[in-house]
């Protein structure tokens, strides 16, 4: 990870007019990728839980999405250091990106929600398993409705800026890239471990009562 | 087909079952009414017309709401829903029948509330009507399913919104996009996808939310 | 008809049942006892498939049409008379000749004069017989009684006394209950839960 941000910052050619945000990009897209991820896999655990009946997949599938939604706000705050750097405000609706990012973070918060809700049980995993699975049938729905809703919001349309990346450009965005997932990964690793150890110890309290 | 016969049976009990406890659908609509008249004040005047047509879709979507959040009410009353899914009908006829008499609900309260809105703000074409029913699909599909699994915990009248809003805001850009636009037919289809996909989804999913 | 080995059943970090075993055969009697809170209705719900178990065997040889179950709540819409709950029902398990068998089964449980009422209006012992009318409408292979005595009168226990004998031998009863004396004559089959 630290090598990414040297790289990221130091080594990366630095794009004439735009300065600090280039540099952002390198972090900003491979967070919002791994965030993705991190929402299907969640997903895809779900669908595990439901199809096999192994509440194991339940902390899988929590974890997956906690990792997720923590990338989700980290794509928010870069993209609007990046958004602060390109155009000078902190927030655009312009950026479809950043409008589906809103609306996933408002709707995976909500699984917290939901999860704190219910009590601990089948019935709380198969809830936040369907909710998982709503999530990503709402990635796709919801980025087409931000592209039609530009037809009647209208707003300030700022020139996205294409990154033609040249070659050195390019393999930094990849190690960036791999960096994220790597963290991403170990981050998911650290927390369902830490999360089993619980769960195993309370069984075992539970146990010796 | 013995499956419809279920729905049916199940949507005639909730008509019945709220004909009889008046209190959801008097308050839809009463409420949707006062958000009308609450918006004449709340929008500037040199708006534009075209935002009456999105609050039209707030109104909606929050009266929609006041009636999701009751919609299992009557099943947790003496644990019914437990005999309900006892009985040898699929899972998912008893989340359609409830959803088709949300719907009925929904539809009932905007025969009204419609009829106001052109009289106050603005007027309604066809294709905006048709994203009216459209997007009352993907409500009642969607917000059943919800409602059901906010009911199982703590502070569900909270809850619910918070696990529905963030769905809706397809359905809200489908229904203003259908009564604003020029191509409102775009917006038409776009609704008729979210309904697909998730009138689906919820549809094979109930089944896992109220079994253990 | 029911056979059930290691049967474990856990919500979340609490362990409601473990380690039972529970085998019942087609006519059997089983009677089901245990303090409060020792499991007794989870139990009953896993038999009935309202749950499925975390750990362990159940088998339970009866699908949903033949599986009449009496919870602790009587299961009936409030807002609904006897003879619509009834009805509802009645087609949810495709019961032939649906309204002679509701007439027959309100009478037998003194509900006729009340059936055309809302359950709101009934008292605790009528609403229990009206779920009793409810668990014996389709004529169910397997009965589960979860405490049935707990909410019945004495008139309403009497008619289950009738009831239970004229079925005991001829299908497969469970029941949970606190007062093991009253069905004792009955039982084959014996349950503790710690």
């Amino acid at each position: 990870m630290g090598l990414a941000l040297v790289l990221a910052l130091i080594v990366a050619p630095e794009d004439a007019d735009q300065g600090i945000s280039q540099r952002i990009f390198y972090i900003h897209v491979p967070i919002a990728l791994t965030a993705y991820f991190c929402f299907g896999l969640g997903a895809l655990k779900a669908l595990l839980l439901l199809w096999r009946g192994d509440e194991r997949y339940d902390l899988e599938s929590y974890v997956a999405i906690h990792q997720g939604t923590i990338f989700g706000a980290l794509t928010l705050i870069t993209g609007a250091i990046w958004a602060k750097a390109s155009w000078g405000v902190w927030w655009t609706w312009s950026s479809n990106q950043l409008v589906l990012f809103l609306v996933l973070f408002l709707f995976y918060c909500a699984y917290f929600m939901l999860r704190f809700s219910l009590e601990d049980g089948p019935r709380r995993a198969r809830s936040s398993a369907v909710y998982a699975l709503f999530g990503v049938a709402l990635i796709p729905v919801s980025f087409l409705a931000i592209r039609l809703a530009e037809d009647f919001i209208h707003p300030t349309v700022f020139t996205r800026e294409g990154p033609q990346m040249s070659g050195s450009m390019f393999a930094t965005f990849v190690v960036s890239w791999g960096a994220v997932t790597l963290l991403a990964y170990l981050l998911y690793r650290v927390e369902l471990a830490g999360k089993r150890l619980d769960a195993d110890l309370r069984e075992l309290r539970e146990a010796l009562q | 087909m013995m499956y419809l016969a279920d729905v049916v049976a199940l949507t005639r009990k909730d008509l019945r079952v709220e004909l009889r406890g008046r209190d959801t659908l008097p308050a839809m609509l009463l409420f949707v009414l006062s958000t009308l008249v609450v918006f004449h004040f709340a929008i500037p005047e040199d708006a534009g017309d075209n935002a009456a047509y999105g609050l039209l879709w707030v109104a909606i979507v929050f009266t929609a709401l006041l009636g999701l959040a009751r919609a299992w009410v009557p099943e947790q009353e003496h644990g019914v829903l437990d005999g309900l899914v006892l009985a040898p009908c699929d899972r998912s006829a008893i989340w359609l029948g409830k959803a088709l008499a949300t719907f009925v609900f929904l539809l009932a309260a905007q025969v009204v509330a419609l009829p106001a809105f052109v009289l106050f703000f603005e007027p309604l074409d066809a294709t905006a009507i048709a994203g009216v029913l459209l997007a009352d699909v993907g409500i009642c599909a969607v917000g059943s399913l919800l409602s059901a699994m906010a009911a199982a915990g703590r502070a569900r009248e909270l809850l619910l919104p918070l696990l529905f809003l963030p769905l809706a805001i397809p359905l809200i850009v489908g229904g203003v996009g259908a009564a604003v636009s020029e191509e409102g037919g775009r917006f038409l289809l776009f609704l008729l996808l979210y309904d697909a996909v998730f009138a689906v989804l919820s549809w094979a999913s109930f089944e896992y939310v109220v079994t253990e | 008809m029911i056979r059930g080995r290691d049967v474990e059943k856990r919500y979340g970090r609490k362990r409601v049942l473990r380690g039972v075993d529970i085998a019942v055969p087609v006519g059997g009697f089983a009677v089901v006892t245990g303090p409060n809170g020792s499991g007794k209705t989870t139990l009953l719900r896993l038999v009935a498939g309202l749950a499925t178990p975390t750990r362990g065997d159940l088998l339970v040889d009866a699908d949903r049409s033949r599986i009449g179950y009496l919870a602790h709540e009587p299961l009936v819409y409030r807002e609904l008379t006897a003879v619509e709950n009834l009805d509802l029902f009645g087609r949810l398990y495709r019961i032939p000749e649906r309204r002679e068998r509701i007439g027959m089964l309100l009478e037998r449980f003194s509900l006729w004069d009340v059936r055309n009422e809302r359950v709101s209006t009934y008292s605790r012992g009528m609403t229990q017989r009206l779920a009793l009318c409810r668990t014996v409408l389709h004529a169910p292979d397997l009965l589960i009684l979860d405490e049935p005595y707990s909410a019945l009168d004495e008139d309403g226990a009497a008619l289950l006394d009738r009831e239970l004998e004229a079925l005991a031998g001829r299908q497969t009863v469970v029941v949970a209950t606190h007062e093991p004396a009253r069905v004792e004559a009955l039982q084959s089959e014996r349950l503790a839960l710690a």
